[in-house]
């Protein structure tokens, strides 16, 4: 996997905000249908990292490439726009909307009624939700059920249906599980393998090692703002990567 | 690989249902009407909806709180509030008694100009207010409730000011005939209201800043998160419903002939309650055109069938305020049975 040419290839990468130096040279790398997991103590430059990748903040020094070509987003919108999607723990999904206009929010389709007046195509969005939806195993039986209706889980995979149906190449998920029950958190799992198997870079980011330990192929460790270093599951155990979390 | 059924929580009751639910203000409206007719035999003799004279009073009676309603749902839904509604109306009520007269006096207009230049005169002063209201809540992140409240203040006392503490007398037989006038039976004032009904529902149900509206309403973050410009869209919602107290402060110029501060001083209470019975959250993201134009008539339906049944008229803000409070009870219940999540 790690011929091919990487999706998103952080190069030494700071950030400081006043005196404190939230990044130091900071790199990695993630491949197509790979996924990296983030780990590090609270304050270690998880949360820092992914806002300068998906367009929250600029970073200081050093390069961030997309597909071979640096970026600085200077808005989220503008990172989605070029295939970063960002999966958040408390999700951003407007309650009172059904899956497809949560999926279309901001990008709504039109059509036009008698061939002059703009209207929004619901029966699209409708089609389209349940498209990204099946692709990833979730045959949704109520289309006009807004996503409040829905459980915690579901609601993680209608986030992930988004990214899915905007083609996104990188998918962000910062403590995709943090907020379900443990069926909820080993169906989250399931759908980040899923988006694996259809060939998306993912970072993942977790406190809880099982879970990262579980669907990451790469674990990179974050100390203070710097690189503790990059250990493969299968290579690894849960020790090693707390005694890099903490040093020593 | 397994196939998951991904069936809402609880369980979502039939579309016919949800539609009947959100269709209760009309679904009361009905039973009201039924009420006061059965009444009306009983008592007096006479029909009450049968007659084609209580039929025009009671649309001309709701028109005026009908338009600052309108503008007022997008607000609501956006989980704003704009109090400052009843005396931007008064404002471009006297606004457009001025405009009247000067254009006329001084330049000799004729009528029909005069009427056209006078009610686009009075909508557009509305501009200035709706865009400082929307300012402040978009960038200066003033709460709605205070932000709005200090624009009654300011409008009100711009209003009164520019009327010199009276009333503005026009006259202009165009303009007077947009306030009292009938095509076909039916009152101009009707006609208009109607057109700004279909032009805001359009707006709400069926464009993206309706979509976003309710979007942002529902969760701030959501609307920001999803790429939309929620400072533009909150300026826009505050404009609108500037706009639309313009448009109703003309209208009253109109039909009474004459400008006054005070034009829709009672009136920003009953477009706030006309939202709620309609079926709107003051939590925001919910309501409905239909729903708000059912709040309406339900409230000019109860004021003008109390004095037509002979009932004194201070029973009717008992009734309305009634039908207020069983309104947002009723809300509350409908969001359990359609699996909404509730507001903490």
């Amino acid at each position: 996997m790690s011929s091919s040419e990487p999706i998103l290839s952080v190069r030494n990468v700071s950030k400081s905000f006043g005196a404190v130096q939230a990044l130091n040279q900071v790199s990695f790398d993630v491949h197509a249908g790979q996924v990296v997991a983030l780990a590090g103590d609270n304050g270690a430059g998880k949360s820092t990292i992914i806002k300068a990748i998906s367009g929250v903040f600029h970073h200081d020094v050093g390069d961030i490439l997309l597909g071979g070509k640096p970026i600085d987003f200077a808005t989220p919108h503008e990172a989605r726009a070029n295939g970063i999607e960002t999966i958040y723990q408390d999700l951003a999904l407007a309650d009172n909307l059904s899956i497809g206009e949560n999926i279309f929010l901001g990008r709504e389709p039109k059509r036009k009624l008698f061939g002059v007046l703009p209207i929004l195509d619901r029966k699209a969005m409708a089609e389209a939700a349940q498209g990204a939806m099946a692709s990833l195993d979730f045959h949704v039986t109520r289309l006009d059920a807004p996503a409040g209706a829905f459980s915690g889980g579901q609601r993680q995979a209608i986030a992930i249906g988004r990214a899915i149906y905007w083609n996104a190449r990188l998918v962000i998920m910062d403590e995709p599980t943090a907020a379900l029950g443990v069926p909820e958190q080993r169906r989250v799992l399931a759908l980040v393998k899923n988006l694996r198997g259809q060939g998306k870079g993912i970072i993942f980011i977790s406190h809880n090692l099982r879970d990262i330990f579980e669907v990451a192929d790469e674990i990179v460790v974050f100390r203070r703002g710097e690189n503790a270093g990059v250990r493969k599951p299968s290579e690894a155990t849960h020790e090693d990567i707390v005694r890099l979390m903490v040093g020593g | 690989m397994t196939i998951t059924a991904a069936t809402p929580t609880g369980s979502l009751p039939h579309p016919v249902i949800i539609w009947i639910a959100q269709l209760r203000a009309w679904v009361f409206l009905c039973l009201l009407i039924v009420s006061f007719e059965i009444w009306a035999r009983a008592a007096e003799g006479t029909s009450f909806i049968f007659n084609i004279y209580n039929i025009q009073s009671i649309a001309v009676f709701a028109t005026a709180p009908l338009l600052l309603a309108l503008g007022q749902t997008f607000v609501i839904i956006s989980s704003g509030i704009d109090l400052s509604l009843g005396f931007v109306m008064g404002l471009s009520s006297v606004i457009a008694a001025h405009a009247s007269n000067y254009v006329t006096a001084r330049y000799g207009v004729p009528p029909f100009a005069g009427m056209l230049l006078a009610i686009l005169a009075g909508t557009l002063i509305a501009f200035v207010p709706g865009l400082v209201n929307g300012l402040l809540i978009a960038h200066l992140q003033i709460p709605p409730f205070i932000g709005t409240l200090g624009m009654y203040g300011v409008a009100r006392g711009a209003a009164y000011l520019f009327a010199g503490g009276m009333t503005v007398a026009i006259d202009n037989p165009w303009f007077s005939a947009i306030g009292n006038g009938r095509v076909y039976g039916v009152p101009v004032l009707v006609i208009i209201t109607a057109a700004t009904c279909l032009v805001m529902h359009y707006m709400l149900s069926q464009t993206r800043f309706g979509q976003h509206t309710y979007a942002f309403g529902a969760s701030k973050v959501a609307a920001r998160r999803a790429g939309i410009n929620v400072k533009r869209l909150t300026v826009k919602i505050y404009l609108l419903s500037a706009l639309g107290a313009g448009l109703a402060g003309a209208m009253y110029t109109g039909r009474f002939t004459a400008g006054a501060a005070q034009a829709g001083e009672p009136l920003l209470l009953d477009s706030i309650a006309a939202v709620v019975i309609g079926g709107a959250s003051l939590f925001g993201g919910s309501g409905t055109i239909w729903g708000t134009i059912a709040g309406a008539l339900v409230i000019a339906v109860i004021q003008y069938g109390l004095v037509f049944i002979n009932v004194e008229p201070f029973w009717q803000f008992i009734a309305v305020g009634a039908v207020i409070i069983v309104s947002v009870l009723v809300d509350q219940a409908q969001r359990g049975l359609t699996g909404g999540r509730e507001v903490e």
